[in-house]
């Protein structure tokens, strides 16, 4: 999953912060007189991080721009089915909550009164995809189910006192001659 | 110019003091509160979703408040050891904050308001009998009155350093970063202070705009405002806002490190052009938080996405490796003031990498709104901010070179470090279970983590009360001019 990917990178990048740390703190009892010789090597090194950095994150950041939510996919072969979606405080309205396993789903999201969010999470509690309901606007969130069962629709922007309790249900049902 | 090199050291204004006083007693409260809303949410305790949700949005405002306050108890205190200021305004802020405060309590606390600090258009006016359009007028009013104490605050840094330097890019090092100025660039609080008066000028006026436009919405519901617009307008005055309040910390590191190092926190070239970049990247920063708003102009969230990225440069490769450099073989002997600034450099560091992480399109996609970006917000607020301001305490509470620190504050220290990173993961660890934020009520599956975390909050207050107690019982010392520094091993 992802959120995995997501915590154990975060994890490792704070952690070894926390070593850089330690260790300049460890190593800071006894004093170098001569400053200007380590701080020359400081920024020498300063510039190899530097560089170590530009050549590690640009390329993540070019790469996680390849594959965006906000586009159709380029090579969709079978049509989308389109739900409307509007969310009110504090319910939501679906105009299909029954789909197919392996079929795109265009959910085409407004809100009738406030900020909403639209989060769809899997049986496991999981978050697969979100986009915020906003009235005047139509968010379209795309997804292909790949499993069924019943999924849950749940709001992800603060809207007020039943906040936590607007939920929907959606059905995904497997495919014809599964 | 700080001379890293001098041993005495000025002692607090008054006013100054008053700023840092209200901020930990209000910092103090506001940590009980946010316990009391982990308890809720980790099942100890019942609440309500009202009185949650109420809880929810003055816990946000006033911590976004006071750490604007600790920070320009900071930004002031240094700054008027290189430019006039004037005592008068900053008087002036702190009546206007308390103003605030007072009209956003009666609002919450009286009124039943809890549309959410952020205040995004039309919730706060859209009220389906919860709250009162006078609980809505008190909550924002409150906000708009704290939004032009700082104002004026800003403004007069912004006329101070003008006439000590010549104009903002003179406070900013221009001349020296651009020109081939011989004289000595700007000390690191003046472009600090520069670059957030600059930002939080821009960032107060778009936010008491919009503000001003749904006190009208409230009077006048014909008079409506685009709901896109207005998230923009919150979202930029928020981030710009709160970003800034650590610039302003911040300056706590570069004077008094340096201060314990004998060693000097340069503000060459690399630095100049690093608070520079910071400058034009936390204004355009800010679509980072509307990634999730489709509709929005896609190369606007791009841009997000991109500086999300750049951002992190500053911070790790300037001003974290910046202190790691002056502490290294210094001989630094520590005590509890050195040790929470250099802290608060660890703090700051590692909370950008969930935050960055964050801001990343994809990943956006499956965090926004879980309990991830309080776990990355408390991080460098919390383990960052809060230990710049604590830092700043206990060396305002020194009468001497000696520290004057028991073993109850060593203990505190070494419980806030645990507690703190353990409470801040354990927030990010729920994200990355998708527990969603601003729920007063959570499913099965999530509770585990809010029960781990209310122990984990509950040890970080005990840690907040003794720092808090032992600046409080060393306010005396604060004032005075004294030696505060201990001398380096070898030095």
């Amino acid at each position: 999953m992802p959120h995995d990917s997501v915590w154990w990178v975060s994890v490792a990048l704070m952690g070894f912060l926390a070593v850089v740390f330690a260790f300049v703190f460890a190593g800071s009892g006894e004093r170098e007189a001569d400053y200007a010789p380590l701080r020359d090597r400081a920024y020498r090194l300063r510039t190899r991080l530097f560089w170590a950095l530009v050549l590690t994150l640009f390329p993540a950041m070019i790469y996680n721009l390849v594959d965006l939510p906000y586009d159709a996919p380029r090579s969709a072969s079978v049509a989308p089915e389109v739900i409307e979606v509007v969310g009110r405080q504090w319910s939501w309205s679906l105009s299909d909550t029954e789909v197919t396993v392996g079929r795109p789903v265009e959910f085409r999201v407004t809100s009738a009164d406030v900020n909403h969010g639209f989060g769809i999470y899997d049986a496991n509690m999981r978050l697969l995809g979100q986009t915020q309901a906003m009235p005047g606007y139509t968010n379209t969130l795309r997804h292909t189910f790949e499993a069924p069962g019943t999924y849950r629709a749940l709001c992800m922007e603060y809207c007020g006192i039943v906040h936590h309790s607007m939920v929907a249900e959606l059905t995904v049902a497997a495919a014809q001659g599964e | 110019m700080a001379d890293h090199r001098e041993t005495i050291d000025r002692g607090a204004r008054r006013s100054v003091l008053a700023y840092l006083v209200t901020g930990v007693l209000v910092l103090l409260s506001m940590m009980i509160v946010g316990l009391l809303m982990r308890l809720e949410q980790a099942q100890y305790i019942a609440l309500g979703p009202m009185w949650f949700y109420q809880l929810m949005t003055l816990h946000g405002a006033a911590m976004v408040g006071i750490a604007a306050l600790s920070g320009a108890a900071i930004m002031c205190h240094f700054l008027w050891q290189y430019v006039d200021l004037s005592e008068r305004i900053v008087v002036a802020n702190l009546v206007l904050f308390l103003a605030g405060v007072v009209m956003i309590s009666a609002g919450i606390l009286e009124g039943g308001f809890h549309g959410g600090w952020t205040f995004l258009y039309p919730l706060p006016t859209t009220t389906v009998g919860a709250w009162g359009s006078t609980s809505a007028v008190l909550f924002l009013g409150g906000l708009l009155v704290i939004g032009v104490g700082f104002l004026l605050l800003h403004l007069d840094v912004a006329r101070a350093v003008t006439a000590r330097y010549g104009s903002l890019a003179g406070g900013l090092g221009w001349p020296h970063l651009f020109g081939r100025s011989e004289s000595e660039p700007p000390p690191a609080a003046v472009v600090a202070s520069t670059m957030v008066t600059i930002v939080n000028v821009i960032a107060l006026v778009v936010g008491a705009s919009i503000l001003v436009m749904m006190l009208v919405n409230v009077y006048v519901p014909s008079f409506t405002v685009d709901p896109l617009l207005a998230k923009n307008m919150s979202y930029f005055f928020g981030h710009v806002f709160i970003n800034a309040t650590i610039y302003m910390a911040v300056i706590a590191v570069y004077e008094i490190l340096p201060r314990y190092t004998r060693r000097p926190w340069k503000t060459n070239k690399v630095f100049l052009a690093s608070w520079t970049a910071s400058t034009v990247m936390v204004l355009f920063i800010y679509p980072h938080h509307l990634l999730m708003d489709f509709v929005m102009p896609k190369w606007m969230l791009i841009m997000g996405h991109v500086i999300g990225y750049l951002n992190t440069f500053p911070i790790l490769v300037v001003t974290g490796y910046g202190g790691l450099m002056i502490v290294y073989r210094s001989g630094i002997r520590w005590d509890m003031a050195s040790k929470l600034l250099f802290l608060s450099l660890l703090g700051w560091s590692a909370g950008a990498m969930p935050a960055f992480i964050d801001g990343t399109i994809s990943v956006n996609y499956i965090m926004h709104n879980t309990m991830w970006v309080p776990g990355h917000f408390h991080t460098y607020l919390m383990m960052g901010l809060v230990s710049m301001v604590f830092g700043f305490m206990y060396y305002l509470g020194k009468s001497g070179r000696e520290s004057g620190e028991s073993a109850i504050d060593r203990i505190a220290l070494w419980m806030f470090v645990l507690a703190g990173f353990g409470f801040t993961l354990t927030f990010l660890f729920s994200g990355k279970m998708s527990a969603a934020r601003r729920y007063a009520s959570h499913v099965p599956e999530w509770v585990p983590y809010d029960q781990l975390a209310s122990f984990l909050a509950a040890m970080v207050i005990a840690a907040a009360t003794v720092f808090l107690v032992r600046f409080l019982s060393r306010l005396r010392f604060a004032t005075l001019d004294a030696a505060r520094v201990t001398l380096v091993r070898g030095g």
